[in-house]
């Protein structure tokens, strides 16, 4: 059909069992080191246009009139299509609320939302079209903060609200207010010896995954699209996209291609439906790709926060109660905001015992930069101001600060705030003995060195700023605690296909999944378990596509134990269908076939004592087994809206860091020495990718601890840094060594006794990087990222 | 206007080329070669990282025309390159290899019937730094992989021993946001410690 970069299936062979819980390597590893594995951006066709997106120069503006006839006029450009041109009453899309335009419409609420899109015949002519369109705009105050949007005189972002939360938020610019009250704090706070109380702030951090939004749709002659199109979640996307195009959802064939990472900043809608409406509108296949700078406006960021806590404690250093306000800026439109706030309150008080609270978490509408998913979704916010009150209580009490956590550190049947048990292992004060028994690195290298010392390893690096004068060590701790799976009452399930043949007289399994392969290595840990739970050797990888059951979306530490479950619930059923057709065929000439518990190893039909009893390929011969199956984790419930009580959450995932910087206290430069991080995995499926998945979510951690910040002007709501120029994400000389300590404590409920693992690490390693700079300069440090003026005091 | 270049050892010639073309585009939309990714488009995140004339280049920063009757090495060229390197020929000057326009371009149709073991990489040739990130756990979502790999070659073709922090100077210009650099280091390390010394790499 034209289209090169579509991805074909993967086979992996392996020469070990291949099974869970070895280091199997990457099925794509091949292609992606040889350049040949196709991302949504390297999608060609050869008659294909180039989609270009249109956005506002201003955050909070009427549009009076756009007039595009100059791009229309322009030669090379097939279509300009405004807010006029969309083709049914569905303008709007959402991830749960659908409050977000697919092109503005009379009125844009933040910088960069898209306005107008443009199809050309090469990227620079789509460029230069869309900035011929004239656009009329009358500016409008902007709402950038609580203040001003709780003002009296507010403007609302949006007016006549319809959603299932304008019920219960105090005002309309707030888009979801979760409390959790649980004891009486009051009461609990006359007990305290000490209360200590901090503001915190933590900035816009992005995503920055590397592979910029892109895609390729192409018109089908049935009237409806294929699209191949990098995302978090295939059918989330197509319950968006369809409505809008007024296609029924099969007829927008969605396949996913080569993914450039995500950490939650695709699962909202980006480049999908423009491409397709471009395409449609013009009957040939539309790319697009954004740039770096158009990225930075193409998806949500995390929320910037202002957390407000108050803990109290015995002169023993128990805790005595919580009290918090956390306000999280969802910027102009609502996408993941609703259940940031979920997260955050729930899971406020941190890894502790704290029985009476007083919680409130809300998220704002404002006219800055939308707000939603990120590695870590609430969670993250909450840890780094808990763990810092952790630290100013232990130093309160004269307690060592690690000791003091240990004493309040939650356990296997602790009470959540929300008053859910925790009901699998919970290793919070063992995580934290565990990096606290790490050797640390030789103190002031540069003087035992002599000579030898090498000053790329002190604060400053290559600029050769210090030879080590004014330089200053520090150690810090944090632990935290982050929810696995989609929580309050979603329905969480996945679906997997799986086909089991004889292909050339070797059994091969066939794993079919819509699970979104973003770089974690899903695809690996698929094919472990189809080995482990076939005894096959070889197994297909297919393409991940909408023509399958949807497989939820690839966040909230969620794949391998939700679509890891749905895999190996079917080769479950697989190996049962396979086992009925061998005892049809073979029962009768041995009692094992009904008598024995039966697996399959090796390609052949063992009992459990190791007795063979068929060889598969005798029992399929040209037979395939098939089947396509659902698979959900326990239920949850939603959060008493007024109380916060409910079982909201599926499974918790606990990490402790221990981070030691050395900071150059002239200039208020930090160089991170080490960043050792121990964590409870329950199973770890595939060691390799499980410390693969701790230090990078550690550096996400370190990042926003010390340089990233998206900047927004607070005067015009304007972003200011749109760039890896400016934005700036750790490098290899910015990132330390991370000695990475597995713990498998296996939770019951989950398979395998697995826990979801990507997003813990995120959580306490900015904290422990705060903590380490608090202890090598005495400052207090209340909000991260911190930047060299607020070391130096200048 | 019309470049002419030698791309991983083959002479190519592209046409229409518009003057405001990055080597990089030209490499991925007018070469069918999208091995080397654009990702940031400022020279910041090193994805598109090149040898231009044995040099380590961002092909973004480069303008198309800049490459006129220069060798360009991509990550498709790498196996290749590094094969006639280990062989005494660097640079491709010997000639033969590299990637042709046509192989290139057939490069998503990978028939499926190959059983290629990616497990080990076999059926199919990669450079020492090539297979070491695959063994190491070097590659996540592999957007920042191709120009990783590029230049962490050219830093093997000069230092053949690099400490780590050689490494992470020599690396220093190419971003990666999944893995944390860690298994980049060892697969750095692995592919530089002699052949007796490589165990599984695991």
């Amino acid at each position: 059909m034209g289209v090169t970069g579509t991805p074909t299936s993967i086979n992996q062979g392996s020469k070990t069992k291949g099974g869970i819980g070895e280091s199997t390597l990457r099925p794509d590893g091949t292609l992606k080191v040889t350049g040949e594995f196709a991302y949504s951006s390297d999608m060609w066709h050869e008659d294909m246009l180039w989609g270009h997106t249109l956005r506002s120069t201003t955050a909070h503006a009427e549009i009076r009139s756009i007039d595009t006839s100059e791009a229309l006029a322009m030669p090379g450009v097939y279509a300009v299509l405004t807010y006029d041109d969309l083709p049914t009453e569905v303008k709007n899309y959402g991830l749960e609320i659908q409050d977000t335009p697919v092109l503005a419409h009379g009125k844009v609420r933040h910088h960069g939302e898209p306005v107008a899109i443009v199809a050309a015949d090469h990227p620079e002519t789509a460029r230069r079209a869309a900035a011929k369109i004239k656009i009329d705009y009358v500016e409008l105050p902007v709402i950038t903060d609580e203040a001003s949007a709780t003002a009296p005189d507010a403007l609302l972002v949006h007016e006549n609200r319809d959603d299932h939360h304008i019920g219960h938020v105090p005002h309309p610019n707030i888009v979801h207010r979760q409390p959790i009250i649980r004891g009486n704090a009051d009461d609990a706070a006359r007990r305290a010896d000490v209360i200590v109380r901090g503001e915190y702030v933590f900035g816009m951090q992005d995503q920055a995954f590397l592979g910029p939004e892109s895609g390729l749709a192409v018109p089908g002659e049935d009237g409806g699209v294929d699209l191949y199109v990098a995302t978090q979640w295939l059918h989330s996307d197509l319950r968006q996209i369809a409505p809008v195009l007024g296609l029924p959802g099969e007829k927008v064939r969605m396949t996913l291609s080569g993914v450039g990472g995500a950490f939650g900043g695709r699962e909202d809608l980006s480049m999908q439906i423009h491409a397709c409406l471009l395409a449609l509108r013009t009957g040939k296949p539309v790319k697009m790709v954004y740039n770096r700078f158009e990225s930075f406006f193409g998806h949500v960021h995390r929320h910037p926060a202002k957390l407000w806590y108050e803990h109290g404690a015995t002169r023993d250093g128990k805790l005595t109660h919580l009290k918090c306000r956390i306000v999280l800026d969802g910027g102009a439109y609502a996408s993941a905001s609703p259940a940031v706030v979920g997260n955050a309150s729930s899971l406020s008080v941190g890894p502790y015992v704290v029985e009476d609270v007083d919680i409130e978490a809300l998220a704002l509408y404002t006219n800055n930069p939308p707000c939603g998913a990120m590695r870590g979704f609430g969670a993250v916010q909450a840890c780094f101001a808990y763990e810092a009150q952790m630290d100013k209580l232990a130093a309160k009490l004269d307690m060592d600060p690690v000791e003091f956590r240990r004493i309040n550190a939650m356990e296997q049947g602790t009470l959540l705030p929300t008053g859910q048990p925790c009901d699998s292992p919970a290793p919070v004060a063992e995580l934290l003995r565990r990096v606290k028994a790490m050797p640390l690195p030789p103190e002031q290298q540069w003087l035992a060195a002599g000579e030898q010392a090498d000053v790329r390893a002190l604060p400053g690096g290559l600029s050769n700023t210090t030879h080590g004068e004014g330089v200053v060590r520090g150690v810090g701790y944090a632990v935290g605690i982050k929810n696995v799976g989609f929580s309050e009452g979603f329905d969480d399930y996945s679906t997997a296909r799986v086909r089991m043949e004889v292909i050339n007289g070797e059994p091969v399994a066939t794993v079919h999944t819509a699970m979104a392969e973003v770089g974690q290595g899903g695809v690996t840990v698929h094919a472990q378990i189809a080995r482990t739970e076939l005894g096959v050797a070889q197994v297909t990888i297919r393409p991940a596509d909408t023509q399958v059951g949807s497989a939820g979306s690839t966040s909230a530490s969620r794949q391998t134990y939700v679509t890891g479950g749905a895999v190996k619930n079917t080769c479950e059923n697989v190996r049962e269908k396979v086992l009925e057709t061998g005892r049809a065929k073979f029962g009768s000439y041995h009692p094992a076939w009904t008598t024995a518990e039966l697996l399959l190893e090796d390609g052949k039909v063992v009992t459990d004592g190791g007795e063979v009893l068929a060889d598969l390929a005798d029992v399929l011969e040209g037979e395939a087994v098939d089947l396509e199956l659902e698979w959900r984790h326990r239920p949850t419930e939603a959060f008493d809206p007024r109380t916060g009580q409910g079982n909201g959450h599926v499974q918790y995932s606990f990490a402790a860091h221990r981070a030691v910087v050395e900071v150059d206290t002239e200039l208020g430069l930090v160089k991170v020495i080490e960043l050792a991080c121990a964590q409870d995995v329950g199973k770890a499926l595939n060691p390799l990718s499980v410390a693969g998945q701790i230090q990078g979510g550690t550096t996400q951690g370190l990042g926003v601890a010390v340089m990233e910040e998206i900047i927004v002007d607070p005067k015009t709501a304007k972003v200011r840094n749109p760039s890896f120029t400016d934005y700036l994400i750790p490098t290899i000389l910015d990132t330390p060594t991370i000695p990475v300590d597995v713990l498998e404590l296996a939770d019951d409920h989950a398979p395998y006794g697995l826990r979801g693992v990507g997003e813990a690490p995120t959580l306490s390693s900015t904290p422990a990087v705060l903590a380490a700079i608090r202890d090598a300069t005495g400052l207090e440090l209340n909000r991260t990222p911190v930047r060299p003026e607020h070391l130096t005091g200048t | 206007m019309r470049v002419n270049f030698t791309v991983n050892g083959r002479k190519q010639e592209a046409d229409d080329v518009w003057e405001g073309e990055s080597l990089l585009y030209v490499l991925r939309e007018r070469m069918g070669l999208p091995g080397s990714k654009n990702a940031c488009e400022q020279g910041e995140c090193g994805s598109c990282t090149v040898r231009l004339d044995g040099v380590p280049v961002c092909a973004c920063l480069v303008a198309a025309g800049q490459a006129e009757g220069r060798e360009v090495v991509t990550v498709e060229g790498l196996a290749d390159f590094a094969k006639q390197r280990e062989e005494g020929c660097a640079t491709g000057a010997c000639g033969s290899g590299g990637t042709s326009l046509q192989a290139a371009r057939q490069w998503s149709a990978r028939p499926s019937d190959r059983v290629a073991d990616s497990q080990t990489g076999e059926g199919q040739e990669l450079a020492p730094i090539q297979q070491a990130f695959i063994d190491a756990g070097a590659v996540q979502c592999g957007f920042c992989t191709p120009g990783l790999l590029v230049a962490a070659d050219e830093l093997l073709e000069r230092n053949a021993e690099p400490s780590d922090a050689d490494i992470r100077e020599a690396l220093s210009g190419n971003l990666c946001r999944c893995t944390g650099y860690e298994k980049i280091l060892d697969a750095v390390r692995l592919a530089a410690a002699p052949q007796d010394r490589q165990g599984s790499g695991v």
